[in-house]
């Protein structure tokens, strides 16, 4: 269980996190979603003491982070897989670590089959270890003591399609065992097909949480035409709020705040012919999301391809 | 309900008692294995015993056979020593933020300053331990080379002249340990530490030579040259104060402001 409560973290002027509330519930995976430079890390980064917060609190199975006797065995954490001394070797880092907790050595040998590192991985300085490799260690140590509750930072990034796949099917079953796993992403895809509950951050604030149920449930009406300005004005007419739609890749495209059957009869009356009218599911999520990171990934915009 | 509650408990087989706090010894044990396990730190361990073996072989093969004493020998070998531990005292504390480590250390072990109390341990460990071997080295070459100079062998060391050089030396590594703390990266704590120890008191023995009034102040306000003392083997009580006043000022404050911004910062 991790909760977090009004965390506001303040550089200067700079607000990075603006009082931040939610939860992450034991038996669930949370994804905590938003796009670069939203104040994931930040947030995450406050929970497990490494950032003073400037107001707000942050509770790690009941207590505040820093009061826990051995933190790693209670929590997993995984900020950055790539913060290692280069010369020291993946199984002199796990080692370190399974002392530091006080556990058997086994557990060193125990995690490592785990992530599959072999011996001679294990062997080798993590400074010539790749992206994929690091956070494989990384996730080793998260979970070498055991803990009830993980919190991973982009712990997806680097990993080959296989390696996603094998850590989605780990923490569900850490999640299903009754474990708490936090875990960020900017990529909502990447969240959406393993996360129970989601929670959104965009410029340092919540802009969305709750089930991912909720959160993806039918949002309006998407309705594709080839003459969007006629539509638009008929819908806006009839009292109907519309967006263009950013979900969908085409210009033609409108989100509607009402069901089907009203668009479709606006467009009959206004005569305007239609490719496509259907439920717009998730759309409302994911336009949301591509409106945060409309202004931090300017390759979204066609324009900015070039970069 | 129950049995699905309890389920997940079983599965957690490591988990045998309630999670106590980390005992310091355990954390101190980790901080010296962390001292030895990278390369780097190895071979800078390694170094001591290297450059002590170079010294005394270099005092066995050009000391004149009547310089060729037990002072020779601990002078040779103390030189690059007073070098190397403030080194190794300072990466132990600036690679984990240099290499960025400290992200799991200060995770596992949220209470900074037991770590950082623990590397400073360590350090001092290493330090006496390094020197008793270098004292053992020392003794070997002075046996070895008075015997081949066909010269007695002279025993001009005394335990309270030894125990000055360790403390000397002590100083010296805290300095490091200082600047590492309140600087935080490798690199200028290094540079840091040359600035504190060789152009600090050059500057403040061409003031002295020129300026009278400093000349009588430079004990209470210079660190190099109260600690200097210290390898003249006799200390006077006046000899203390200096030392005592001029470690206040220029370690024990700076120390604690250094402490102070590391339980505070932010690491990334």
């Amino acid at each position: 269980m991790i909760k977090v409560e009004s965390l506001t973290k303040r550089y200067g002027g700079f607000t990075a996190i603006d009082d931040v509330t939610f939860t992450a519930r034991p038996g669930r995976v949370t994804g905590f979603l938003g796009p670069n430079g939203a104040g994931k890390s930040t947030t995450m980064r406050i929970m497990v003491g490494l950032t003073p917060a400037t107001s707000g609190s942050a509770e790690v199975s009941g207590r505040r982070f820093a009061d826990l006797p051995n933190p790693g065995l209670e929590v997993g954490v995984l900020l950055d897989a790539s913060a290692q001394h280069a010369g020291r070797t993946g199984r002199e880092i796990l080692t370190i670590a399974q002392r530091t907790m006080g556990l058997p050595a086994r557990r060193v040998d125990d995690m490592l089959d785990l992530v599959s590192l072999s011996k001679t991985e294990a062997g080798r300085r993590v400074g010539n270890y790749s992206l994929g490799m690091r956070q494989r260690l990384g996730i080793a140590t998260a979970l070498l003591g055991d803990p009830e509750v993980l919190i991973l930072d982009e712990p997806a990034n680097g990993l080959d399609p296989a390696g996603i796949r094998w850590m989605r099917d780990l923490l569900r079953g850490f999640a299903d065992r009754g474990g708490t796993v936090l875990l960020s992403s900017h990529l909502l895809h990447e969240i959406e097909v393993i996360a129970d509950d989601l929670v959104v951050i965009g410029e340092g604030r919540i802009v969305a949480q709750g089930t991912k149920a909720e959160l993806l449930r039918s949002a309006g009406t998407l309705v594709r035409t080839p003459d969007v300005h006629l539509l638009a004005t008929a819908l806006t007419d009839s009292g109907l709020a519309h967006v263009p739609s950013a979900a969908a890749a085409t210009a033609d495209a409108l989100r509607v705040e009402a069901d089907r059957e009203l668009v479709g009869k606006i467009a009959l009356n206004a005569g305007v012919p239609l490719i496509e009218l259907r439920a717009a599911d998730g759309a409302g999520l994911e336009e949301m999301f591509l409106e945060l990171t409309a202004d931090t990934q300017p390759d979204q915009n066609p324009e900015g391809a070039a970069a | 309900m129950t049995t699905v509650a309890v389920e997940p408990e079983a599965t957690r087989a490591t988990r045998s008692a309630p999670a106590t706090p980390i005992p310091f010894t355990r954390l101190a044990s980790v901080e010296l294995r962390k001292s030895f396990n990278t390369r780097s730190g190895f071979w800078l361990l390694a170094s001591i015993a290297i450059t002590a073996l170079i010294a005394t072989a270099a005092t066995v093969a050009f000391a004149p056979n009547d310089e060729l004493t037990y002072e020779a020998f601990a002078t040779a070998i103390g030189f690059p020593m007073s070098v190397l531990l403030p080194v190794i005292a300072i990466l132990s504390v600036t690679s984990e933020w240099s290499q960025r480590s400290g992200l799991t250390t200060f995770t596992l072990v949220p209470r900074r300053s037991r770590t950082i109390l623990a590397k400073g341990v360590v350090a001092i460990g290493i330090a006496v331990s390094s020197m008793l071997v270098a004292l053992a080295i020392g003794a070997i070459g002075n046996v070895v080379g008075s015997a081949i100079a066909g010269v007695d062998t002279t025993w001009n060391i005394s335990a309270i002249e030894f125990s000055y050089i360790v403390l000397a030396n002590t100083l010296g590594l805290l300095v490091g340990f200082m600047l590492g703390v309140l600087i935080r990266n490798s690199a200028a704590a290094i540079v840091g530490y040359f600035v504190y120890s060789f152009v600090l008191p050059t500057l403040s023995m061409l003031l002295a030579s020129s300026q009278d009034w400093f000349k009588n102040l430079q004990p209470w306000v210079d660190f190099n040259y109260a600690q200097s003392a210290l390898f003249n083997g006799s200390m006077t009580g006046e000899q203390w104060a200096n030392l005592g006043v001029t470690s206040l000022v220029w370690l024990v404050l700076p120390m604690a402001v250094g402490l102070r911004m590391i339980m505070r910062s932010e690491v990334k």
